[in-house]
């Protein structure tokens, strides 16, 4: 099997991004919910957050000239990959305790893994990024992983 | 209600149309930009969409709100895991839906499938939801 990923490549395993440290609230709690379409009062209160929550909490901000024309915010976390088209990926969560107002949570991410596969089309570069999210005392809060396949 | 686990049990289902108000809070809330959620033009001529594209991550999020939902105050999911498997707009009307596979009345953990799909029967967002009812 011919490689495309390069030694430069795959030394990009185990980058970790610079930590960032966002606190919860009850209105971007509140604003998720009603955005989601939740029925759940709890969460449409603001009193606890809902799983996924940290998706809108860690979603990068960046400012407007670093936004690509079509609006998307490059993650500096990637390599320039050999092949760009993204196709479908996954999402595997743990979720070690509830996130409530107040928290301030830090989230790390690290690029885990990259690995190429043969599918009928022909190759898929897969790589996968882990966000870890902590409290203040270092506790796992959530565990992310997601897996991204490139063809 | 309490829940009533049993293997096999389908939970209620919930169906979602959202609209672009709905999409457009969803990505505002996120922060995300990606035009082709809510750049009509842009979405289709440039990018050769049919319409406007759901956010991937909101049908995570529903695939979550069928158990939660179930669950009410009486347990925590603890885990999932699930794919998108291929674009969705506005317009389609997407189903969740979950089956219970395993349950431990010992330690109160569930297992679920848990699935969105469109009106034509095809699954969307397949996944698995790992769950624990208080004792």
């Amino acid at each position: 099997m011919t490689g495309l990923l390069s030694d430069e490549l795959l030394a990009n395993i185990g980058r970790t991004s610079e930590p960032r440290r966002e606190i919860v609230t009850r209105r971007d709690i509140r604003k998720y919910a009603v955005a989601t379409g939740s029925k759940i009062a709890k969460y449409l209160q603001g009193d606890v957050a809902p799983p996924m929550f940290h998706v809108p909490l860690f979603w990068d901000v960046v400012e407007l000239d670093e936004l690509t024309p079509d609006g998307v915010s490059v993650d500096k976390l990637l390599p320039k990959f050999p092949l760009e088209r993204a196709m479908a990926g996954g999402l595997e969560i743990d979720y070690l305790r509830p996130i409530h107002p107040g928290d301030w949570l830090t989230a790390t991410r690290t690029l885990t893994d990259i690995y190429e596969k043969h599918g009928r089309s022909g190759p898929l570069i897969f790589y996968e990024v882990v966000m870890n999210i902590e409290d203040d005392e270092g506790n796992l809060v959530i565990k992310e992983k997601t897996t991204r396949i490139l063809r | 209600m309490n829940p009533q686990p049993a293997v096999g049990v389908a939970l209620p289902e919930r169906v979602h149309a959202p609209d672009t108000v709905q999409l457009m809070l969803y990505n505002a809330i996120l922060w995300n930009g990606h035009r082709i959620h809510f750049d009509l033009p842009y979405a289709t001529e440039v990018e050769g969409y049919p319409g406007l594209v759901l956010a991937g991550p909101m049908l995570g999020d529903w695939l979550h709100q069928v158990v939660d939902e179930w669950l009410g105050d009486a347990g925590m999911i603890t885990r999932v895991e699930y794919s998108n498997r291929g674009a969705t707009y506005i317009g389609d009307q997407l189903t969740a839906g979950a089956t219970i596979t395993a349950y431990d009345p010992q330690t109160g953990d569930l297992s679920l499938d848990v699935f969105i799909k469109n009106e034509a029967g095809d699954i969307v967002a397949p996944g698995s939801i790992g769950a624990k009812l208080y004792g």
